[in-house]
Formats: C-alpha cells, structure tokens, sequence
C-alpha cells in the first residue's frame, strides 16, 4: 500500500481527475468535499500529504490550515494548497496560513504530480 | 440645470463658505428657514429685493450670485481647492484668479471635473471587481470547470491503455464540464456586458428593487389613501413584474412597500406633513409629537415628496452591517457592493440600540460638503426567548444645520476608495493611498 493523500476538494470531476492521476502514481488517494469538518477528516484520516483547495463550502481553505497548523500532530504534514486565484497577496496568504506549496488552477497533470512527489521526498 | 436656476446652489455654497447656519441667514433676511431651504436647492426662483437682501447678509456682490459663469468658476475653483491634499491655492483670491486668467481658472476646474468623475468610474470599477459576489461567484465556476476539463482531457490523451469504463466516465464528465462552463463563460459576458455606464448597473436583486424605488422618488402615492392596504402593494409590486423586475428583486420590493405601508398608515401624509412643518426636519420632536419611533419617523421623512421635505436621504443596514436600503442625498456616497466606512454613525449606533446618535459629516476626498447624519438601532419585529428580533440600523442625512452643532467628522464611503491615511477602522488597503 502506498502513501496516503487525502484531497480535500468540492468540485466532484476535479477530485475523480486528480484522484484518478495520483492512485495511478501508488497512492492511497483519500477525498472529502466539504471545509467545515476537514479537520475531522484530517484527524480521521491522518494523511501523509494533504492537498487542499482554497474556496470550499463551509470554511476556507486558509481557516482550516491554520487549525491544522495549530495541532501539533500535523505541524509538520506537507499541504499542497490549490485555488483558482494566483495573486501574489493570496500566495503571501497560503504561506503565512503554513502552506507547503502552492498551484493555481488550472493546473497540468503533470505539475500536481510533480509537486506532490517533491513534497513526499520520493 | 439651466444658469438661472443655479442661484440658490451659490447661496448656499455662499452660506456654507461663511458657517453661517440656514436659520440664521433667514432670520438676517426676514424670510422663513423653509423657505430659505427652497431657494437653496433651486426649488424657488429669486429675484430683486431677496436675493440683494441675501447677497448683503453673505457679504457678496448680487451679481455675484445671480451672474452664472463668473460666480460657477470660482465655485468651481473653491471645490478644486477644498479637494486639495498638498497643495496650498490662495482661496481667498479665487475670485481675482478667476476674473484675470477666467481660460485657466475653466481648465483648471474642467480637470477637477474630470477628476471626479474618474474616481467616481474607480469606484464603480473597484466595487464590481474586489467584492461583487456573482463576479466571485461566476469566475470560480469557470476556472473549476476549465481545471477539471484540462485535467481529465490530459488523463484520456496521456494515459495509455485506458479502461473501457474510465474513458466513458472521463467523456461524460468533460462533457458535464463543457456545459457549465458555456454556462459561466454565456453568464459572465451577459453580466460584464453591462459595465461600466452606472446608469445601466442595475444587476442584483437589490439594485433592481432601489431602482424602482428611485424612479418613484421613494414615495408611493398609492400607499398614502387612507383606504391603502396590503392589495395596493400588491398590485405595485404585480405592475413592476409586468415591466420585467425579477422574482426575487419583486420579493424584496413587496417587503419594503409592506413597511411602507405599515409606517403611513401609523403616520398619515397629511398629519405628518403638517407636524413636519410646524416643528421641523426634527426627528425626535416629530417622534414625541406622534408617538412613533425613531426609526419609522426616519423612514416616513425619506419617503415624503422633496418638494416638500427638501433632500433626505436615508440608509438602512442589517446586524451583518449590510446596506439594505439606501436612498441617496447629494454629498453623501453610498457604496453600491462594497462594505460601507465603519466609521458611518450607522454603525456607531448599532453597538448602541436604542440610543441615538447625531453627527456632522464630510466623506473625504469627495466634494467637501458637510451632512447632518441621524442614527439609531432598534430590533425589527417581535423576538423571544430562544431568537431575540434582529436589529436594524437607520441613518438619516439631512443638509447641513451648520457649524454650530459641532464639528465635522471626516469619514469615508468605503476603504478601498478611502484617501484618509490613517484610520483606526480600515480594513483593508485602498488604491487611492497606494496611489494608482
């Protein structure tokens, strides 16, 4: 079994794309589509690399990255960010919530996982 | 407006310059306040002895309020002037400018003019794109339709020997995926076709219901009869659905009409009117006179005919600080889409229910004229135990009384077209200060 990543995403064809390109690299691709209980999906799930997108339904992607920050546990969890802006006021945002990386959508197959390899150091 | 009907603008511009108080100048001319106040938004022609009398009381030339051009220049040069940061123009020779460069003293106004007129465009512009929700909205939809479109093309030309099933499954959701995005891109164009004449902005509910509100003057004769009730509102909102307003803005029109017509049925035209008359544009004095409150004197004061009550403008916001309604005065701007300036006495009275609050105020960087701001909070409806009545928010503007009731406080319309440096209340950064 490989690595688990757990995406955490609201649009249904984005998760079966990019689900589809990381099981076909060996991952254990994990997903949940909602913001306001990601951390329990988070806790539940205890990923080894989280990738997670900014605008979701019930809070946002920078909120949940701050509580995942904030617990010790996943301190250090690598977290690939996505979102559909690419100002440089909302990559200061991704960085100061505690972001690993971040990628604007829309993104290539290629860039997600070439990024997510580099973040898991394989 | 044509030249000859712009005397009672330069009176006041001529009253205010001075600090002088509207009930004041009346009194040195023997002539009412209410009268007065006619005259100074043009709604009474003036001539002869008055306007010498006045001109006199202003300590000003007659010709100088009566004369057009020469008198609009200088104003115009007085407003560019008010509107400067850093420079220092002689204010005081104005006039002499204007008499001996009038070529200059024109260009230099025009600029001004245009000045405005493009802060006013920024504005607009800022607000459709920094906080539109349905611009938001639209684009995000987009760009999640195109991410997931690029993603699973490249999966069905990249992957080799893909399953039956999965290249059906990837079929369907680019096809799924292509129609909403036809969908975002059809919405997006629709909307943004509109931009950026601000006569053609109507677009939201609420803008659609305001509009309707604003080509009534925001009074409704229908509802005034004394035998009005809930089918004359009914029949307004179903004559409005017939000219194209939408389900939702009809919605919000038929619950404004509905208080409409439960405030003048608590306060009838005629007795307030009269009320009006003998005490003022007072609201507690009208309020302890009728025994209403606050805010349903408010509102019934906004709704009055201008020929009557003189300008009005009144701005309601909900517990969220939202601007709900909004009826515009002259001076005073009010953000269509973005959050409003906290400091507004708006929201100072909403931490305070019940108490209220009078201000005068001048928004920075815009014309300089000073307002009478009025503002109380109270709970709408009737609560309980386990959901208290949410609060609403009412702020009267009214013209300036003058420089006796206080100081003017320097607010702004919102921060993103805020030029005021240092605010405690802002809360994000604005472009005028980064200087674009």
């Amino acid at each position: 079994m490989g690595k688990k990543v757990l995406l955490i995403e609201d649009e249904p064809n984005i998760i079966e794309a990019v689900s589809f390109i990381l099981s076909r690299d060996g991952w254990e691709v994990k997903t949940h589509a909602n913001g306001h209980d990601a951390m329990d999906a988070v806790r539940r799930r205890a990923p080894d690399l989280l990738i997670l997108d900014v605008m979701l339904p019930g809070k946002s992607g920078y909120d949940i990255l701050s509580e995942i920050r904030e617990d010790a546990d996943f301190a250090t969890l690598p977290v690939l960010m996505l979102t559909a802006r690419g100002q440089t006021r909302d990559r200061e945002m991704a960085e100061r919530a505690g972001a690993s990386r971040y990628m604007t959508k829309p993104f290539s197959n290629a860039d997600v996982l070439d990024a997510v390899r580099a973040l898991a150091g394989t | 407006m044509p030249e000859r009907f712009m005397i009672g603008t330069r009176i006041r511009e001529r009253r205010v310059h001075a600090g002088i108080r509207q009930i004041d100048l009346a009194q040195r001319v023997g002539i009412s306040p209410s009268y007065l106040n006619l005259i100074e938004h043009n709604r009474r022609r003036i001539g002869g002895k008055t306007l010498l009398q006045l001109a006199a009381a202003l300590d000003v030339e007659p010709s100088l309020l009566s004369e057009g051009a020469a008198a609009t220049l200088v104003s115009g040069l007085r407003e560019a002037a008010g509107d400067a940061d850093e420079a220092t123009p002689e204010r005081d020779r104005a006039e002499e400018f204007a008499e001996r460069f009038p070529g200059w003293a024109g260009l230099l106004t025009e600029i001004h003019r245009r000045n405005q007129e493009m802060e006013r465009t920024i504005e607009t512009l800022t607000d459709r794109l920094a906080h539109d929700p349905f611009l938001a909205d639209s684009l995000h939809e987009v760009i999640s339709a195109v991410t997931a479109i690029r993603s699973t093309s490249s999966i069905l030309v990249e992957t080799e020997e893909l399953e039956p099933e999965w290249t059906a499954r990837f079929h369907r959701n680019i096809n799924e995926d292509s129609a909403r995005l036809t969908e975002g891109a059809q919405a997006l164009v629709k909307y943004l076709e509109g931009a950026p004449n601000r006569d053609a902005e109507v677009q939201s509910p609420q803008d659609e219901m305001h509009a309707v509100l604003a080509a009534r003057g925001f009074h409704f004769a229908e509802l005034e009869r004394e035998a009005a009730g809930p089918r004359a509102v009914a029949r307004l909102v179903h004559d409005e659905a017939e000219r194209g307003l939408s389900g939702p803005a009809q919605t919000l029109l038929n619950a404004v009409l509905t208080r409409y017509l439960e405030d003048a049925r608590a306060l009838p035209l005629g007795p307030f009117l009269a009320a009006r008359r003998t005490l003022g544009p007072h609201p507690a004095r009208l309020a302890k006179a009728t025994g209403a409150g606050l805010a349903r004197v408010f509102r019934r004061l906004a709704a009055m005919p201008e020929a009557e009550s003189g300008p009005v403008g009144l701005v309601i916001c909900d517990a969220s600080g939202t601007l709900i309604f909004r009826k515009p005065i002259e001076g005073f701007a009010m953000p269509r889409l973005a959050g409003a300036c906290a400091l507004w006495p708006l929201y100072q009275a909403m931490s305070q229910p019940f108490a209220p609050l009078r201000r005068r105020v001048r928004q920075a960087g815009r014309g300089g004229e000073v307002i009478e701001a009025l503002a109380v909070a109270v709970p709408e409806g009737t609560g309980g135990f386990d959901r208290p009545a949410p609060v609403r928010a009412h702020m009267l503007l009214l013209p300036d009384p003058g420089a006796a009731h206080g100081a003017a406080e320097e607010i702004g319309v919102s921060c993103r077209i805020c030029p005021l440096a240092t605010c405690a209340a802002r809360r994000e950064p604005s472009i005028l200060a980064e200087g674009f």
